[in-house]
């Protein structure tokens, strides 16, 4: 990989919160190339939500510099360049779905008849039509984040950042999620990171997985996932998607990550 | 169609009896108490008239009455105006600039713990005791402070995930604003607002107290008790309540009308 063609090259990130306080993130070294589907895992304090945030210009860094699309992270931001979402769908409860999704092209400036086209391409690429004229509090959890992925790919940002998306969702709909999510990944072709705390949840997703520790947060290890593409519900019984899975584990362990939260247990 | 629609309607009315029944029985139970009860206890008249002389008196009195209702409303109404609008605007640039809000605030709840009525005959030296602006800027005062501190409330209560989706669209705070946080403090300053048109009535009315026109309710009610027409008194009394009553309602089906995304809203609706 070139590193031109990086979308996001991160060098010697740290970050301190508060005076003399604790140490977030250090020694950050990270390139992520175009097209790649990139999961951040570590326990909780391993800094990997910071390290979205850094990315996306909404946390600075103590030191170290990072580009996204070549450029700063500011001016990557003050551009556009990437779409977020997180772990709460944060929807605006006055809005109506197709409202939620079409926010970001409304202050970008866009009309409304392109506004109404590019909100039907959404709502059927997240599989919701029909449920345009509907509130936020009228759809579950998993619909609700779908419209946070549609808002977040409104603008077809280069670049999608995602905090622990399904982090809320029980484990049936987190599954089907995740298969939503590598559909739209292939058929919109944006580079993906992604945050979590799901072992599974990453190997089964990613291009490439980051381990990362606590204390202070750090990469340990980059675990590459060779599976094959398009994924699908067998993967999941792949023998290599469990040797992955293994894999990662034993890079958290080696990291000192004892401490990784548990995955949900299934409910539905 | 027909066979079904009517055990729906069916059910509707006798929720609807449900619902209101109980209501319906302890309004009938309190004008009962008033009518026959009280009197028969020996409550004397300039105590508590009976309701149907209250009724009768209201009847002999209706056009001065409701004149002076129109008089201390339009009181009430603009210092109710004048005091959310004022309250608002503060709100906005107390939220705007946050160390500016956070010095300001503690005088502010300080303030709101003043009795504001007791300005009420200082008004009347700044304006006049004749100018309805001294009723008007009481009932303001008595606005401004929760509408202000709800509406405040409300600007800031944002979730900062809501703020981070709006800085990763690098939008301007006049957007946030716009967008995410007078929104977000709708549910708030309605609230307000419902005590506010409450307050607004009561200090109108207490404003007329200390001196008014003399058509103005509240002047009407000192003189009649002071020329021991305590019937003419309660009627005026009655009066000031429904038009409270009235303005809160009116202020109530905006919120409906306005909010009609919000849990609160959406609880009440069938």
């Amino acid at each position: 990989m070139s590193s031109n063609d990086a979308v996001v090259t991160a060098r010697g990130i740290s970050k301190t919160f508060g005076r003399g306080g604790v140490t977030a993130l250090q020694d950050i070294e990270l390139e992520v190339g175009r097209g790649e589907f990139i999961s951040l895992i570590g326990p909780s304090g391993c800094g990997k939500s910071t390290l979205l945030r850094v990315i996306g210009d909404l946390v600075e860094p103590s030191t170290g510099e990072i580009l996204v699309n070549g450029k700063t992270a500011h001016r990557a931001r003050l551009d556009r360049d990437y779409g977020i979402v997180f772990q709460s769908a944060v929807l605006y409860d006055w809005r109506t779905v197709a409202k939620n999704i079409a926010l970001p092209l409304e202050l970008m400036g866009f009309d409304r008849s392109t506004r109404a086209a590019r909100v039907r391409e959404l709502m059927h690429l997240v599989e919701l039509e029909g449920f345009d004229k509907h509130y936020p509090w009228q759809l579950s959890g998993g619909m609700q984040q779908r419209v946070a992925i549609a808002r977040a790919l409104s603008f077809s940002p280069a670049l999608l950042l995602m905090d622990e998306p399904f982090g809320a969702l029980d484990e049936m709909t987190r599954e089907r999620m995740n298969l939503e999510l590598l559909r739209i990944w292939s058929e919109i072709g944006s580079t993906v990171i992604f945050v979590t705390h799901s072992i599974s949840e990453a190997v089964f997703l990613s291009t490439r997985v980051v381990v990362m520790s606590a204390r202070p947060g750090r990469i340990t290890s980059v675990v590459p996932i060779d599976l094959p593409q398009p994924r699908t519900v067998e993967t999941r019984e792949d023998a290599r998607f469990f040797e992955l899975v293994t894999e990662v584990r034993e890079a958290l362990h080696a990291g000192g990550a004892d401490a990784v939260e548990p995955e949900p247990e299934v409910t539905a | 169609m027909s066979t079904l629609a009517q055990p729906l309607v069916q059910g509707r009315t006798s929720r609807r009896l449900r619902k209101w029944g109980p209501v319906a029985i302890v309004f009938g139970i309190g004008i009962a108490l008033w009518q026959w009860v009280l009197p028969a206890l020996g409550i004397e008249r300039y105590l508590l008239p009976p309701l149907s002389d209250v009724l009768q008196a209201f009847w002999e009195n209706r056009s001065e009455l409701l004149r002076g209702g129109w008089i201390t409303f339009k009181e009430a109404l603009g210092g109710f105006v004048l005091g959310c609008s004022v309250a608002f605007g503060s709100a906005l640039v107390l939220a705007r600039w946050r160390p500016l809000g956070s010095a300001l605030m503690p005088y502010m709840i300080a303030a709101n713990a003043v009795p504001i009525v007791a300005f009420a005959p200082i008004t009347n030296a700044w304006f006049g005791t004749l100018s309805p602006w001294s009723k008007v800027v009481i009932a303001a005062v008595l606005c401004f402070f929760p509408v202000l501190v709800n509406t405040l409330r409300g600007l800031t209560s944002v979730r900062p995930e809501s703020l981070e989706l709006m800085r990763s669209y690098a939008a301007p705070q006049r957007v946030v604003f716009a967008r995410v946080r007078i929104p977000n403090s709708l549910p708030f300053v309605f609230s307000a607002l419902k005590i506010a048109s409450v307050l607004a009535m009561i200090g109108a009315v207490v404003g007329d107290y200390f001196g008014g026109s003399t058509e103005a309710l509240g002047v009407q009610i000192v003189s009649s008790v002071s020329l021991a027409q305590y019937e003419t008194a309660w009627a005026a009394i009655l009066v000031a309540s429904f038009i409270g009553i009235g303005f809160y309602a009116v202020v109530a089906l905006a919120e409906r009308l306005v909010l009609g995304w919000h849990p609160s809203i959406r609880a009440g609706v069938e």
